[in-house]
């Protein structure tokens, strides 16, 4: 049913007014159940299985399961994202494990500086360059036909 | 009425949106309105972070002209463009961007976006345009410095408030309204410029997949058509509304193929060994002189595929096996050399799935695919409306004074129609293959021109409270008709008095599907199918106005699907008014079978203005030989 929530996992976000999967899934379909205290998707079928409520619950009480309607059962894909990286545990139908490392930034979180650091280069609002370009192109010039 | 509380927020630039174009938008109109002493207001209807089409992460940047290197310049970007959407494209806006996308691509290195880098510290290539990525937290790092420039420098942004309507003001835009899918609160948004960045749209046609897998669209099913519906309804001209995309992809899981087409050169062949390209290489003589062009346009390779699938000689294969084979061939002497290759090439394939359409990985771990012993199907998906990919709906913009024609200029570039109304992104149409890069430095072009215009047209329009007033009402009827009816019936989904949108929206991908071209059509049409669609599309449209939504969720439903019919009609209207065949690979006229270079060579753009359709020609003007 793409993604659903492992109920014994589930801790609603310890009874905030809304949950970490709520706040981040981008088609809006997780929900707290207010009474159980457990999240839930109310429509798995418009879930595009992005992952984000899986890789963004604090208690790892968020699974996928394949589409039902195309994927053969036994399949799981589970992902644990630091920091710095994201660790991937891929199981196969016939129990045939792969596990895989990425990166997913080389800074640290919260620390983007809009300019990247080139600075304000254009400051003529005229100009065809935005502000920090030329530099940020790594150019001399804006290129133009005329 | 529903009991919601009135928000009212006056800003002089309102950026509707929060993916890659409008984070663009908000980093360059931060700092140019904080330098002027103007406010800046995005309003997004998800979260930032995972918002957008880029929310899952992408495992490539798709444009980077790399102009720097001397290898390539940006007229060379114009001419694969234009060629690949068969010779319609606006030369001057597809310029634009490619001149500033580069700069784009190395702020998202600056701000922690992992890029692959060669030996040599040179970016990896996957293709000539191509930038490899470990882009699992593309969208978090780009929204990351969009939300501090904004915070930064005296803006603000909204999450959760879902935009449906423009404001006017006369000929000029003054705002948008929507609401919050959160709280019980109606936003009116005041303005003197406004963005339009709320991405292209899915769930238009109907998918092949119908059952739980319907969400798995291959772009992101939030995409509802709400750039076309808000512009369409300001009066903002569009142009390419015919031009659909269809993505030949990974079939089912829709996984990306790019990787293996251009880094791993893979073949594709029918289940007989037959090699589509090869065989069918004649088919692109009809084609006028986009068939002789290299690389062969998207839509002519997808058709050569189609024709296969046609005659029965499908499955159609990505030869996954035969690729990476060829490539161990290479270390076949150097065994050491040799495992460490595989082990490579097996990281880069799945995490070419992982990063962007996981799916694909559950997919392939569910059938016990082994990519180096098996091949796996690929098929043509469903349609699009995605102008910033291989398609190329969306609004008519102003281009930018230094390149375009003067036809094409009115004073703000990235400007529709409608005064103070930008568009970037899937938003503004004639201007492909700018995906997310490219769209995120349209979006940066497009927000110096909005304060630019704010300081030269620095007065609040006028909102009408009355209209203001008029427009909450119509837009909360959803829940009001529900409260109303819906103890009538034993289910709350089944009423007479009233339609949920989910139904609503099956109607509509029915009626596209069997008479616009969809999948079950074979990607075919004529007149008379297309006329019985805009019958039916007709009624539809009547009983829109019987929407009924349970919560504020399914509110939300309501109006994505509202913009859906928009995006439908606008798109039907449009093929009908083309009689040739210019993309055979996106649609097929049976009626009008060829392509006409004399008669059609012409952008078609459409406009609805006080109920009225206007459609006409208008030329293509080149500014690059």
């Amino acid at each position: 049913m793409p993604s659903f929530v492992i109920m014994e996992k589930c801790d609603g976000c310890k009874g905030q007014d809304k949950t970490a999967c709520m706040y981040i899934c981008p088609n809006d379909l997780m929900v707290l159940d207010k009474e159980t205290m457990k999240a839930w998707n109310r429509a798995p079928e418009m879930c595009w299985e992005c992952y984000n409520c899986v890789k963004i619950c604090p208690q790892q009480a968020v699974d996928v399961r394949g589409y039902a309607d195309f994927v053969p059962m036994g399949a799981s894909v589970v992902p644990l994202r630091g920091s710095e990286d994201i660790m991937w545990t891929v199981k196969f139908r016939s129990g045939q494990v792969k596990r895989f490392k990425f990166p997913i930034r080389t800074t640290i979180e919260g620390s983007a500086v809009p300019d990247g650091g080139y600075g304000e280069v254009t400051t003529d609002l005229a100009s065809q360059c935005l502000y920090n370009e030329p530099a940020a192109l790594k150019l001399d010039a804006l290129p133009t036909t005329k | 009425m529903a009991n919601f509380e009135t928000v009212e927020v006056t800003t002089d630039i309102l950026l509707c949106g929060g993916g890659m174009a409008a984070c663009g938008a908000a980093v360059e109109a931060a700092y140019w309105a904080n330098k002027n002493g103007l406010k800046v207001t995005l309003v997004d209807k998800a979260a930032m972070d995972r918002s957008g089409a880029v929310a899952m992460g992408l495992s490539a940047i798709n444009q980077y002209v790399d102009i720097n290197s001397g290898n390539n310049t940006v007229e060379d970007y114009v001419r694969y463009v234009r060629n690949d959407l068969m010779g319609i494209a606006r030369e001057d806006l597809v310029y634009d961007i490619a001149r500033h996308v580069d700069s784009s691509v190395h702020l998202f290195e600056k701000w922690g976006l992992p890029i692959w880098l060669d030996a040599e510290g040179k970016y990896v290539h996957e293709g000539r345009w191509q930038l490899m990525i470990n882009g699992e937290s593309y969208k978090v790092i780009v929204a990351e410095a969009a939300k501090n420039a904004l915070t930064q420098q005296g803006g603000e942004y909204f999450e959760r408030v879902f935009i449906t309507t423009p404001l006017l003001d006369g000929d000029r835009i003054a705002g948008a309204v929507g609401f919050s899918t959160r709280e019980d609160k109606f936003y009116v948004f005041k303005a003197k410029a406004v963005l339009a960045a709320m991405g292209g749209a899915v769930h238009v046609f109907k998918p092949r997949s119908s059952g739980e897998g319907l969400g798995r669209a291959w772009y992101p099913p939030w995409n509802s058509g709400s750039s076309l519906a808000f512009t369409l309804l300001a009066g903002a001209e569009q142009t390419c509304q015919e031009v659909r995309f269809i993505p030949v992809r990974f079939k089912d899981a829709y996984g990306p193929v790019g990787a293996w087409f251009l880094l791993f050169k893979s073949r594709a062949t029918n289940a007989f060994g037959g090699e589509y390209m090869v065989e069918r290489k004649d088919e692109l003589a009809k084609w006028g002189s986009y068939g002789a062009v290299k690389p062969i346009p998207a839509n002519l390779r997808n058709y050569l595929g189609m024709l296969d699938e046609f005659e029965g000689l499908g499955p159609i294969y990505m030869r996954t096996e035969e690729a990476i084979q060829k490539i161990a061939d290479q270390y076949k002497d150097d065994p050491k050399a040799y495992k460490k290759k595989m082990k490579e090439l097996e990281a880069e394939a799945w995490e070419d799935f992982l990063d962007m359409t996981i799916s694909q990985a559950i997919l392939w771990a569910g059938t016990n695919v082994q990519p180096e012993e098996k091949s796996s199907e690929i098929a043509a998906a469903e349609p699009y409306f995605i102008g910033s990919h291989s398609g190329a709906s969306g609004a008519w913009v102003s281009g930018p004074k230094d390149l375009a024609p003067a036809d094409y200029f009115w004073g703000y570039e990235y400007m529709s129609t409608v005064k103070g109304l930008f568009c970037a992104g899937d938003a503004s149409g004639a201007s492909s293959h700018k995906f997310s890069s490219g769209s995120h430095a349209e979006g940066r072009a497009a927000a110096k021109a909005m304060v630019r215009f704010v300081l030269d047209n620095n007065t609040q329009p006028n909102v009408d409270a009355g209209a203001v007033e008029e427009l909450k009402k119509q837009i909360l009827k959803p829940l009001d008709l529900f409260a109303e009816h819906a103890a009538k019936s034993s289910d709350p989904d089944i009423n007479p008095e009233f339609c949920k949108p989910k139904m609503f929206m099956f109607r509509l991908q029915k009626i596209m599907d069997e008479y616009a071209a969809g999948v079950s059509a074979g990607f075919k049409t004529n007149r008379p199918k297309l006329e019985r669609a805009l019958e039916l599309i007709g009624w539809l449209k009547e009983d829109s106005e019987k929407l009924a939504a349970e919560d504020l969720h399914e509110l939300m439903r309501c109006h994505e699907n509202i913009q859906r019919m928009w995006q439908a009609e606008t798109h039907v209207r449009t093929v009908l008014f083309r009689e040739e065949t210019r993309w055979p690979g996106y649609y097929f006229r049976n009626d009008f079978p060829t392509l006409d270079e004399a008669n059609w060579k012409v952008f078609v753009n459409a406009t609805y203005k006080n109920g009225e359709w206007e459609m006409k020609k208008v030329p293509v003007l080149s500014i690059v030989d």
